[in-house]
């Protein structure tokens, strides 16, 4: 069952990609699509008989199935495996459930699209990567899922090939992934170095043997576990887009919509949040380790709620937000709680996919416009698609209502992880606590007024808008270029989508409503370490002692920050439309610094891209060319002509000149054999006899 | 029958030779000659490459020692005729035989002129390349190791681009500077032991100071070959001028004979030199990664492009190798070997927008995509194996040489990682500039997809990267014994290195018998 749920999205994938022109684009959709449906009913089934059930092997030890051996070399080995366990599961369910969902959504949303076989087998092939990277049971294969998922999302960043900010989209992705890459394979080896194999199991079971003790990495002896956690975790910024490597993700949002939703939002970046939860047991035993993801966590947190704030595309608002969300999940997992932050991505999968496709929706009802700046009142044109985004608006921020304990799924998960930063009872905890907190409020306001802004007020579609120059880059078209040529429709052409994309949307919908009530006590609850059957490990000391058991301030700090972020948003966005306009036009620095993301593409732009190609240019042509070449075989060939030329005047042609130079000749000869030359010469043949064995 | 299997590495050897002969044979019009030569050609290489798998197929991997070994008396004073092969080389005489098929088929079209001398060359190449792999005795390897440059300063210097002139004395003078210094290390060790037997020698023990010197000779020729920075400027202009059958061999198996010379002669000939000398070698190995990525990235032709991240990539074998571990030498020969399929394949894929539109620009290309999707698609498989993506073949040797790199020294190991960043970054973004984008180049416009042939070309190198990169064992099987022996014997022979005195002069008393 488990290999199937792995390998059929590489079977539609390779389907929908080698033979997609042969059996057309439908039927390559169909094919897709359905083995996904078929992979996600069987994580289903699993996720029941391994998560609810609790049906494992035996002492609950994760189940292990062999598919092929991999790396075998001297006492290195790697094979390919499949492990499953709790955490296992939960990533089959989210990966395929919401794969599944935007395979369908896809369907509708891309079919005036050409190119649809290729766009399904990316998509598959994503999936079978991001299973891959999940079932590992070793470094190795995660590696291998972490760099596929990788691929797939720069394969479609770039779907749209002709556009030239895709493709700069897409290298940017994987650059950046390659950066925090760079760190997870320095973590690789380390591993191995240190505990001579790449096998989970062997090498949670040996860590604890490690503690407090050194080793040399570069020229400094570090604390071990400390350094090889932080370098998987620079692995995990990359993926998970965190603060210094989060600037890939806003661009990747050049993609198609369904593209974020899938990936940039519910699956691949979650894979740093898992990766940390799975070596669970190694980071428990750094507390250094533990602190620098809870700080990094929980600033990237507020960096990017605070950088979504002014975003007037409808997708980077949800880009930054995903950032700033997982964000949260990085601060639960480092004041250990991970069922905290194993439940946030799991709720989060349903919430922020619900949004992502939300908001495709509204694009596609609008004809490919993406500038919020250009909505307004679209709510009573497409009623469903509202509901839809006020579900997931809901659940984004967290409503609920504190003292009964009911709410959407963000509420549950979300307040779970800023009780458990108060709880932790630590400086860094407490860091990450009103860290969130504050996020928490800058949140409600970016995502209200997204929804504002989008559904509410005066449509201005139809209306012709000065668009400040500062903003030409961020106006960015979901859409090829042939279509480009697009015109805002009238209020009356707006539309509401195709049931394929409506559908997902309900699913989602139901998952943003319910997830968090139906789960939150199996994921975060009391009774949560049956549940996760030892799939992530607290040691002792570090339980926060009783997420639900916080002061009654505590518990109502969200919901009224909430609620405030929602009344400022409703206050300008509703009531004094004009004045967003206003401060925008006035361009304070607090506005510009947020407006242009902290400036830390300008500064990555200056410090990292323009000098590595001049630097490139500089070894090449001065370096090789100059140095290399010019004193080498340049140079000496130059030398060569230049004796050649000088040889040349002393053939003068006159038999005196020769006359002269031979009796000097013999000169030299007479007088250096008279001097005892001779015995040296004769020396020199006889060694060249003995030589050739005379 | 038995004079077939008894002899199979002078088979394999040699057979290319038989082809050749027949091309000379050939009489007729110039255009009918040029025909039966292609095909003459094309049946000799797959017959040796048939033959290379039957080696293969019967090669036992559990042992270390040499295999198909055949010996008879040729010049006299202890210089033999002895072939064999062990797990090290005998995968690299299936690489040579299963490139050349697709080289003479990559010329099919695009080689007009004298084609039937061209084919003679090739075939020629071939025999002196897999001699070079199968020779036992060092006279008999120095005639394989310099006669290959003779075809290929002629394939360069005949059939190449518009400085083909300048490009080949440029290589035939590094080259060549390299092998008179190695010339007189063989010499020199003869002139000791009396004997150029490879096995005999590999089991003798030289003196340390002596080593230094031998190591440094043959250093010279391998690092020139592979090419090592600094001496590595002679590759950008032969691969760029070579035509594209050429550069094939360029980068898939001449490049290999320098690592292939360390593993056979500098770690197990010359213990202690070896370990003298590493951080040299890791010095060069990681000025190779980083600095010629960044020269890739500014570049703007494409089979320069290609030229300078194969430099960068023999950084990592030569890194790999000199950690004298075992994950390092093994993943050092799995990088050879996947950078012999990859680096070919990218330039075969050069090759085939080369003879649509005669530059290698890289600004004249632009949107190919859009009229050729399946030239991209392949495109894109061996730009991501260059990039070192796992589930490709070029994944496996790079990953292998930085862990045996970390267990070594942390420095090397980080600084080579950085090149996994480098390597993305300039793939990718030549990947960009030539395959997406919009097609508005009008030159372009009418560009055709892959033909039949090139289709057939690029196919199984897809499917051979891959599987490369997901199922590696038959290659490690083949490999891991040989390796471990190999790591062993160092060991042993730096123990007797490190002795003391006493054990030396036995050692030295010993050396003088044999001479007798």
């Amino acid at each position: 069952m488990y290999t199937a749920i792995v390998f059929l999205p590489i079977l539609g994938s390779l389907i929908a990609g080698l033979f997609g022109r042969l059996i057309g684009a439908r039927a390559s959709e169909l094919v897709a699509t359905g083995l996904l449906f078929v992979s996600a009913a069987l994580s289903i089934l699993a996720f029941n008989d391994v998560a609810l059930l609790g049906h494992l092997g035996a002492n609950g030890a994760p189940l292990k199935i062999a598919i092929a051996p991999w790396i075998h070399s001297g006492d290195f080995e790697a094979d390919w495996k499949i492990r499953v366990d709790v955490l296992t599961v939960v990533m089959l369910v989210v990966v395929t459930g919401v794969s599944s969902l935007v395979h369908l959504y896809s369907m509708g949303y891309m079919h005036e699209d050409s190119h649809r076989p290729r766009f399904f087998s990316y998509l598959s092939f994503f999936t079978f990567a991001m299973l891959m990277l999940v079932t590992a049971d070793n470094f190795l294969q995660m590696f291998f899922g972490w760099e596929g998922v990788g691929l797939a999302s720069y394969l479609l960043i770039g779907f749209w090939y002709t556009r030239p900010s895709a493709n700069a989209a897409a290298i940017k992705a994987f650059i950046v992934n390659r950066v925090g890459d760079f760190g997870f394979a320095l973590g690789i080896f380390g591993v191995y170095y240190i505990f001579g194999t790449l096998d989970f199991d062997a090498v949670f079971h040996a860590a604890p043997g490690f503690v407090g003790k050194t080793m040399h990495f570069g020229s400094w002896n570090v604390d071990i576990l400390t350094t090889l956690c932080l370098l998987l975790f620079v692995g995990a910024m990359g993926k998970s887009a965190q603060l210094g490597l989060h600037t890939w993700l806003p661009d990747a949002m050049d993609g198609p919509t369904p593209v974020s939703a899938l990936i940039h939002a519910a699956t691949m970046v979650t894979a740093g949040v898992f990766l940390v939860c799975r070596a669970s047991p190694m980071f428990e035993l750094s507390p250094t380790a533990l602190a620098v993801v809870t700080f990094v966590g929980a600033t990237t947190a507020f960096f990017a709620a605070s950088a979504g704030l002014f975003q007037n595309d409808i997708k980077r608002v949800i880009a930054y937000s995903t950032c700033s969300q997982l964000g949260y999940m990085f601060a639960a997992a480092g004041v250990s709680a991970y069922g905290a932050a194993m439940f946030h991505l799991f709720t989060h999968a349903f919430f922020k996919a619900l949004l992502f496709l939300g908001a495709g929706a509204v694009i596609h009802a609008v004809h490919h416009e993406q500038d919020m700046r250009k909505m307004g009142g679209l709510a009573r044109a497409i009623p469903f698609t509202w509901a839809m985004m006020l579900i997931g608006n809901l659940a984004l921020t967290g409503f609920g209502l504190p003292g009964l304990g009911i709410g959407t799924a963000g509420f549950y998960s979300k307040d779970g992880i800023i009780n458990a930063a108060f709880s932790a009872g630590t400086p860094i905890g407490t860091y990450a606590f009103v860290l969130t907190l504050l996020a928490a409020a800058m949140t409600s306001f970016y995502s209200w007024r997204q929804f504002l802004m989008t559904f509410h007020g005066q449509y201005r579609g139809d209306k012709q808008q000065h668009l400040t120059h500062a903003d030409a880059d961020a106006h960015a078209h979901d859409e090829p270029l042939e279509h480009d040529a697009h015109h805002a429709p009238k209020l009356s052409e707006v539309h509401e989508s195709p049931l394929a994309m409506l559908a997902p949307l309900a699913v989602l919908a139901l998952g943003a409503l319910l997830a968090g009530g139906l789960f939150h006590a199996s994921f975060i609850g009391e009774a949560a370490g049956n549940f996760w059957q030892g799939a992530v490990a607290v040691a002792a000391g570090h339980t926060p002692n009783g997420i639900e058991n916080v002061p009654v301030w505590v518990e109502f700090a969200p919901f009224v920050l909430t609620i405030l972020g929602f009344a400022i948003a409703y206050y300008y966005y509703i009531l004094r439309p004009e004045l967003p306009a206003q401060m925008a036009a006035k361009r304070g620095l607090l506005y510009l610094f947020l407006y242009n993301k902290w400036y830390f593409d300008e500064i990555y732009d200056f410090l990292f891209v323009q000098p590595a190609l001049r630097f490139g240019r500089f070894l090449w042509k001065f370096g090789d060319g100059t140095i290399i070449d010019g004193l080498g075989p340049d140079g000496i060939a130059a030398r060569v002509l230049d004796t050649t030329r000088q040889t040349i005047r002393l053939q003068s042609g006159y038999v005196y000149h020769y006359a002269f130079a031979m009796l000097i000749g013999v000169m030299g000869l007479a007088t250096w054999f008279t001097l005892g030359g001779y015995g040296a010469f004769a020396g020199l043949i006889a060694q060249l006899f003995k030589l050739v064995g005379i | 029958m038995s004079l077939f299997s008894d002899h199979l590495l002078s088979v394999v050897t040699f057979l290319p030779l038989i082809g050749a002969a027949l091309i000379l044979a050939i009489r007729g019009d110039v255009a009918s000659i040029a025909r039966t030569a292609r095909w003459v050609a094309l049946v000799t290489t797959i017959v040796d490459l048939a033959i290379a798998f039957l080696i293969w197929a019967n090669f036992d991997g559990s042992t270390a020692a040499f295999q198909f070994v055949e010996q008879a008396s040729w010049l006299g004073f202890g210089i033999t005729y002895h072939m064999g092969v062990d797990g090290i080389s005998v995968l690299f005489i299936v690489l040579t035989a299963l490139l050349m098929p697709f080289c003479i088929l990559a010329s099919w079209n695009s080689i007009e002129t004298r084609v039937a001398e061209y084919m003679i060359a090739f075939l020629l190449l071939e025999t002196l390349m897999i001699g070079v792999f199968c020779a036992l005795d060092l006279v008999l390897f120095y005639l394989f190791f310099e006669g290959g440059l003779i075809p290929m300063f002629i394939i360069i210097g005949v059939w190449g681009g518009k400085r083909r002139v300048y490009a080949s004395f440029k290589f035939f003078l590094y080259t060549l500077l390299g092998s008179v210094l190695m010339l007189l290390a063989i010499l020199a060790m003869y002139y000791t032991t009396g004997t150029t037997d490879i096995p005999t020698l590999i089991h003798t023990h030289f003196d340390p100071g002596m080593q230094n010197f031998l190591w440094l000779a043959f250093f010279a020729s391998f690092a020139v070959k592979m090419p090592m920075w600094p001496v590595h400027t002679w590759l950008p202009d032969a691969h760029v001028e070579a035509p594209t059958a050429g550069s094939v061999i360029l980068a898939g198996i001449l490049l290999k004979m320098g690592g292939y010379g360390f593993l056979r002669f500098s770690l197990p000939m010359f213990a202690s030199a070896s370990e003298v000398f590493t951080p040299l070698v890791f010095a060069l190995s990681i000025m190779a990664i980083v600095y010629t990525s960044f020269v890739a990235l500014a570049q703007e032709d494409v089979k320069k492009l290609i030229a300078y991240s194969s430099v960068a990539h023999m950084g990592f074998v030569t890194m790999g190798i000199f950690t004298l571990t075992h994950q390092g030498v093994e993943g050092g020969i799995y990088q050879m070997l996947s950078h012999g399929i990859v680096s070919a394949a990218l330039f075969l894929c050069v090759g085939v927008i080369y003879d649509r539109m005669h530059t290698r620009d890289i600004s004249a290309y632009g949107g190919l995509v859009n009229r050729m999707p399946i030239y991209a698609a392949c495109f894109m498989v061996f730009t991501l194996a260059n990039v070192g993506l796992p589930g490709t073949g070029g994944f496996v040797g790079e990953f292998l040489t930085m862990l045996g790199a970390f267990k070594v020294n942390t420095w090397v190991a980080i600084f080579s990682a950085t090149g996994v960043i480098l390597s993305a970054a300039y793939m990718l973004y030549l990947y960009w500039r030539v395959v997406f984008g919009a097609l508005v180049k009008p030159s372009l416009q009418a560009i055709q997809d892959l033909s039949l042939r090139e289709v057939a070309i690029l196919a199984p190198l897809v499917v051979i990267t891959i599987w490369m990169g997901v199922y590696p064992k038959p290659i490690f099987d083949v490999t891991s014994v040989s390796v471990a022996n190999l790591i062993q014997q160092h060991k042993i022979a730096l123990a007797i290195d490190h002795a003391p005195k006493l054990a030396q002069t036995n050692v030295a008393a010993r050396n003088g018998e044999g001479l007798r």
